[in-house]
């Protein structure tokens, strides 16, 4: 490994070893997808007959790629820093006039991090679905898209080429496509399926054109080769690839202007909001980015458009968190909100990268924990979403609301717990690095303390306002299990910041940061945001806490809570700026493609019906006539031909 | 085997196939034909066996045939030839079985011409399809290219829903407006031929010949005018929606899979070969056609509310890539395109046959009177769904690759291009998944039940090509082993190169040995 400077900081280019190489338990790396992909062949392919045992056999494949994950991390840290890098060749996949694309895995300290957190995630909730769609016909094949999805969102982080992270990138779409359609009886849940889709493919354009410059500027699409010949690429270029991946990232990551189907995406079944859209599909494109650092690192302007997409989408998300009834959307809006964090963080470059990928992990953490309980309740709420319907559910739901609170003590970042180090340290590179970007995360940390609190009180504490013929009750042990162990982590999750060791661990991926020097003692960042925090908590608690909920949602609201609860208008910008004139234009074409153009052909068409028709009636009347007459010509210029020839 | 004529037999196989169906009754005729066309395929596996990756003509058989004018049956098979030939191959016993019941009940209580009558001239479509591919003399290519339209006409004008009289006429008058204009080009090129000292039609010696400027252009526009009626691409297309929306979904199958290939095949084959110079100079009127038809054809598509004529107007939208990829010259957009050639084949063939069960159940084609099929049919649905994710280009589908391939090479020819191209795959999101919303999903209608869900041989139909699918989606090389020499002794006789990535990295090299472990 040995390190180039560009722009002031160095970034790293690694030479990986090959798996067979490596020896040990890398050869086995393939094995890490190719078991959860099995599984959802099997239950596919097999049909009904495997309705019985489906669920125990997505378990199992999640869990098994669970094992050898942590076999593989374990190895890893067992290597020398310089050798934690090992690639695996599986098939030639393209070969096309000097392209030459291998199926090929990586595994590094960035990837490694990901497949612990896909495998591990990914394993408790398809135990917690056991339980949370046990009653669900069509369960079976609810654990073959889970399994599909844990295969695709592998495939994306071990991807050594750009063309395998595509792969990935749009099989984890399809498992969302899937997913988010699951109940696809409800119109509203098919509609939400396939605008997840299509804003996705919007961001794809992105994907593939940064994908086609690779291949134009360095004749390949592989991190090893890029990386390497990185400082040869001119800054415009790195520019414009640099923008085209951070359109991809952002619909993949419900990033502002491609945010809008996140909310809808809540259509899903809870477990997939919580392991797709919340822990780890939606990160996908804060990892890209710092997959991508060695783009990012030559183009500060892209740099730039990656801070500011993510700032606006990190208030974006949050003022939406504040004004959903719906515990899920409200969920949701604070996914986009912290997404932003982590885009902020990958945005300030080698300062940023590390912190980004902890908070990713942190919120992995805690976000699933949060959707599962939330999934927990609406388990004992008879599936009903409406917080103003809840209400002091923590005697009922002991378990529910000591998890939830966990998580929501991390995602406030109250002192200690997992969220507080991540997100501080996220804010205080930010303050440090761009102030204004600085502060208005800053604003942000007090907004998630508002509408976090807010959630909090109407689900769990306050008057029960519960619908008729509710009776709420504690889930059963497979579903709290995997709530207990997230909330052990959301707490916990803190200690891979112990001594730095994120920080150091992605070095030899992401570059050593210089140090900077910051203004003050770093404990009083922590106690500014700290104290900004508890101003959200305290007005929640003020304004929610201290007053009666009506169970239904008051209508003379003021214009900004009305437009938060419209999602800010984003479907309406939509609508008006795409939607509607794209509409339009389909109208306008497929009317033009009958009159006009059809028209200028038909017209000398008729032409020549008109001069036939005289030939059909003095002949038998049969349209056949025609292809008799072609039938009949052809024969005679054949035997005509023959003659010649003889 | 040398001596043994393996190519002609391959084309008379099916022919002998149409000839004998005839006097056989029900399902006796329905299994020889099958019987046939599996053995047509066997024979073209045998062909593929023969053939030496390393490009160039081969198994060729050249007798003389008219030799005052030059003409000779002349047949041979080259990169290009053999992948049209193996498709073609796979694509008839699939659409025989697929059609097995299609042809005894139209969906609209309309008529239906004989189920013996279908298998024949579908053989008999397939034995000319093949002499198309396999001619290595323009003449005989023209002859079998206008023959075609023959049992073309009669499957389109026999079988399928009230209106498709109509639909066939406008098939062949636009059919033959090409084929007369093609006309002119192949007796200008013995003209040509003439000139320059012994007549001949060889598609070898014409290549050889050094063509004057203007009447090389004219010619060209003759040929191009031809196979872009044939393809279709835009404005000249408005023949194809109403044909595969009144045909059987078998007959679509055959047309747009494996006839419209003709066009494309031939733009490559004559049109790049036979006049390089021309090619190069209509370059951008071509390539500004292609992107019409590529982002209008996706527009039209969304719009339909018949989903047969939906799936053919999306072959508008494909086959613009396909041309597009041919005119930018190259070894990315040549192989890219002759990839989706075969591709889109496979994709569409799967949707237009996945959607004809559908229609065939319901009664109705209209996408306003489908839906909430999804719940209690999952066979159909998932089988729609794949093909339809096949059609918009979903990674680990064969189709993906040979798309993106022409988006790069779309983009290296000049980056506008390739954005403009890209909008195709969003588009392509809308109209399939559109399409699957509005027929799949949904609360299910009391006239769907369980058992309308696919039979054995609608799965065993179909199963083929979604297995070819996904086996070419994540292992593509064979197909390209077949396309790239054919496409880089292609280019050198054009004369370009392709442009070196602008980093040039010695360190590539190094790693990519190291990546062979």
């Amino acid at each position: 490994m040995f390190l180039y400077t560009e722009g002031g900081h160095s970034i790293p280019v690694v030479d990986p070893i090959s798996a067979a190489d490596a020896g040990g338990v890398f050869p086995l790396l393939w094995l890490v997808i190719a078991l959860p992909l099995l599984g959802a062949v099997v239950l596919l392919l097999g049909g009904r007959r495997t309705d019985a045992w489906g669920h125990l056999l997505g378990t199992a494949t999640a869990v098994g790629s669970f094992v050898l994950s942590t076999l593989l991390l374990i190895a890893m840290m067992g290597r020398e820093e310089g050798d934690r890098s090992v690639t695996q060749h599986l098939w030639d996949w393209v070969s096309v006039g000097g392209y030459e694309i291998g199926m090929d895995l990586l595994v590094d300290p960035l990837s490694i991090l990901f497949l612990m957190l896909i495998t591990g995630v990914g394993s408790l909730i398809h135990v917690y679905s056991i339980g949370y769609m046990e009653h669900d016909p069509r369960r079976r094949r609810f654990f073959a898209y889970l399994n599909l999805f844990v295969a695709a969102m592998l495939m994306l982080v071990l991807a050594e080429n750009y063309l395998g992270v595509f792969l990935g990138w749009e099989g984890v779409g399809l498992a969302s496509y899937l997913l988010i359609g699951f109940w696809q009886h409800k119109p509203s849940a098919a509609a939400a399926a396939k605008k997840a889709f299509v804003i996705n493919r919007v961001g794809d354009i992105g994907m593939s054109l940064a994908i086609a410059m690779f291949f134009v500027t360095f004749g390949s699409a592989s991190f090893t080769v890029i990386s390497a010949n990185a400082s040869g690429a001119g800054e415009g270029t790195m520019t414009a690839i640099g923008l085209l991946l951070l359109l991809g990232a952002a619909g993949k990551s419900a990033q502002v202007p491609l945010q809008a189907w996140l909310l809808d995406a809540m259509e899903g079944p809870t477990p997939v909001s919580a392991l797709i859209h919340a822990a780890t599909m939606v990160t996908a494109g804060v990892y890209l980015v710092v997959r991508s650092n060695f783009v990012f690192e030559a183009a500060p302007a892209a740099q730039t458009a990656v801070v500011v997409v993510a700032t606006v989408t990190l208030l974006w998300g949050a003022v939406i968190g504040c004004a959903k009834d719906d515990i899920k959307k409200a969920l949701a809006g604070s996914t986009m909100s912290q997404i932003g964090y982590m885009m902020l963080a990958a945005g300030l470059g080698v300062y940023g990268y590390a912190y980004a990928i902890f908070h990713l992990i942190t919120h992995g953490f805690f976000k699933a924990n949060m959707f599962l309980g939330a999934g927990s309740v609406m388990h004992g709420m008879n599936d009903d979403v409406d917080m103003r319907h809840y209400g002091a559910l923590r005697k009922l739901m002991p378990v529910t609301f000591l998890t939830f609170a966990m998580g929501y003590l991390a995602i406030i970042g109250f002192p200690l717990f997992s969220g507080f180090w991540s997100k501080d340290k996220i804010i205080e590179t930010a303050l440090v690095e761009s102030p204004v970007f600085g502060i208005c995360a800053l604003i942000g940390a007090g907004v998630t303390g508002f509408y976090m609190t807010r959630v909090m009180l109407m689900t769990f504490f306050g008057e029960k306002r519960w619908q008729d013929g509710v009776h709420p009750h504690e889930s059963p042990s497979v579903m709290t299990f995997p709530l207990i162990v997230l909330a052990a982590l959301s707490v916990l999750g803190g200690v891979l910041y112990l001594g730095g060791w994120i920080k150091d661990w992605l070095v030899p991926v992401v570059g050593k940061a210089p140090e900077h020097e910051l203004p003050f003692p770093a404990i009083v960042f922590s106690l500014i945001t700290v104290a900004v925090v508890a101003v959200g908590v305290a007005i929640a608690w003020l304004s929610v806490g201290r007053r009666p909920i009506p169970s239904t949602a008051p209508t003379d609201v003021s214009f900004v809570t009305r437009a938060a609860r419209n999602d800010l208008y984003g479907d309406a910008i939509h609508d008006t700026l795409v939607v509607e004139p794209g509409k339009a234009l389909t109208r306008g074409l497929v009317s033009a493609d009958r009159s006009l153009v059809d028209g200028l052909f038909t017209g000398g068409a008729s032409l020549v019906q008109g001069l036939g028709q005289g030939l059909r009636r003095a002949q038998n009347g049969f349209v056949r006539s025609y292809a008799l007459s072609i039938l009949a010509g052809v024969v005679i210029v054949l035997a005509a031909l023959l003659v010649v020839n003889l | 085997m040398n001596d043994f004529p393996v190519l002609s037999v391959l084309v008379a196989l099916p022919l002998v196939g149409a000839l004998v169906v005839p006097f056989l009754k029900g399902a006796v005729a329905k299994q020889a034909g099958i019987g046939f066309s599996v053995a047509t395929l066997v024979l073209a596996v045998v062909v593929a066996a023969q053939y030496e990756l390393d490009g160039g003509m081969q198994l060729t058989e050249t007798y003389n045939w008219i030799p005052a004018f030059g003409v000779h049956f002349a047949l041979g098979v080259d990169g290009l030839g053999l992948l049209m030939v193996l498709l073609t191959a796979l694509l008839v016993p699939v659409v025989l079985l697929a059609s097995w019941r299609e042809t005894e009940t139209a969906v609209d209580g309309n008529e239906q011409g004989s189920p013996t009558a279908f298998v024949a001239w579908t053989l008999a479509l397939e034995s000319l399809s093949l002499a198309v591919f396999l001619a290595t003399d323009v003449f005989l290519f023209y002859l079998v290219f206008e023959a075609t339209l023959i049992p073309a006409y009669f499957l389109i004008g026999g079988f399928g829903r009230a209106g498709r009289s109509a639909a066939a006429i406008k098939f062949l008058m636009f059919q033959l407006a090409g084929g007369l204009i093609l006309l002119i080009g192949v007796i200008g090129l013995y003209v040509v031929s003439a000139q320059a000292g012994t007549p001949s039609y060889l598609l070898s010696d014409l290549m050889a010949l050094d063509i004057d400027t203007e009447a090389g252009r004219w010619l060209f526009a003759t040929f191009f005018i031809a196979f872009a009626i044939k393809a279709p691409l835009f404005p000249v297309h408005t023949w194809l929606a109403d044909t595969t929306g009144k045909a059987t979904p078998g007959t679509s199958v055959l047309l747009v899979c494996v006839l419209d290939k003709i066009g494309t095949f031939g733009m490559l084959r004559f049109c790049l070969g036979i006049f390089p110079e021309a090619s190069q100079w209509a370059t951008p009127l071509v390539i500004v056609l292609a992107l019409v038809s590529i982002v209008y054809g996706a527009f039209v598509a969304i719009g339909q509310d018949d989903v047969m004529r939906l799936i053919g107007l999306t072959s508008l939208s494909h086959f613009g890539f396909i041309v597009l990829g041919i005119f930018v010259f190259s070894t990315q957009g040549g192989t890219g395109s002759i990839l989706y050639m075969v591709n889109h084949g496979l994709g569409t063939a799967a949707l237009f046959l996945v959607a004809g069960y559908l229609v065939s159940r319901r009664g109705t084609a209209s996408i306003r009177e489908l839906g909430g099929q999804e719940k209690v049919t999952p066979v159909l649905a998932g089988l729609l769904l794949v093909a339809g994710l096949a059609t918009l280009g979903l990674p680990g589908l064969s189709p993906f690759i040979s798309e993106f391939l022409v988006i790069i090479a779309a983009f290296q020819y000049a980056w506008y291009v390739g954005a403009v191209a890209v909008t195709g795959i969003v588009l392509a999101a809308i109209y399939v998944l559109w399409m699957y919303q509005r027929t799949m999903t949904g609360p299910t209608a009391d006239v769907v039940t369980r058992d309308q869900d696919l039979g054995v041989r609608e799965i065993a139909a179909v199963a083929p090509l979604v297995a070819a699918l996904v086996f070419f989606g994540f292992y593509p090389i064979p197909l390209m082993d077949a396309a790239n020499p054919y496409v880089g002794d292609l280019l050198s006789h054009v004369g370009v190169t392709d442009d070196p990535p602008e980093v040039t990295a010695p360190a590539a090299a190094e790693t990519a040995e190291e990546g062979e472990y």
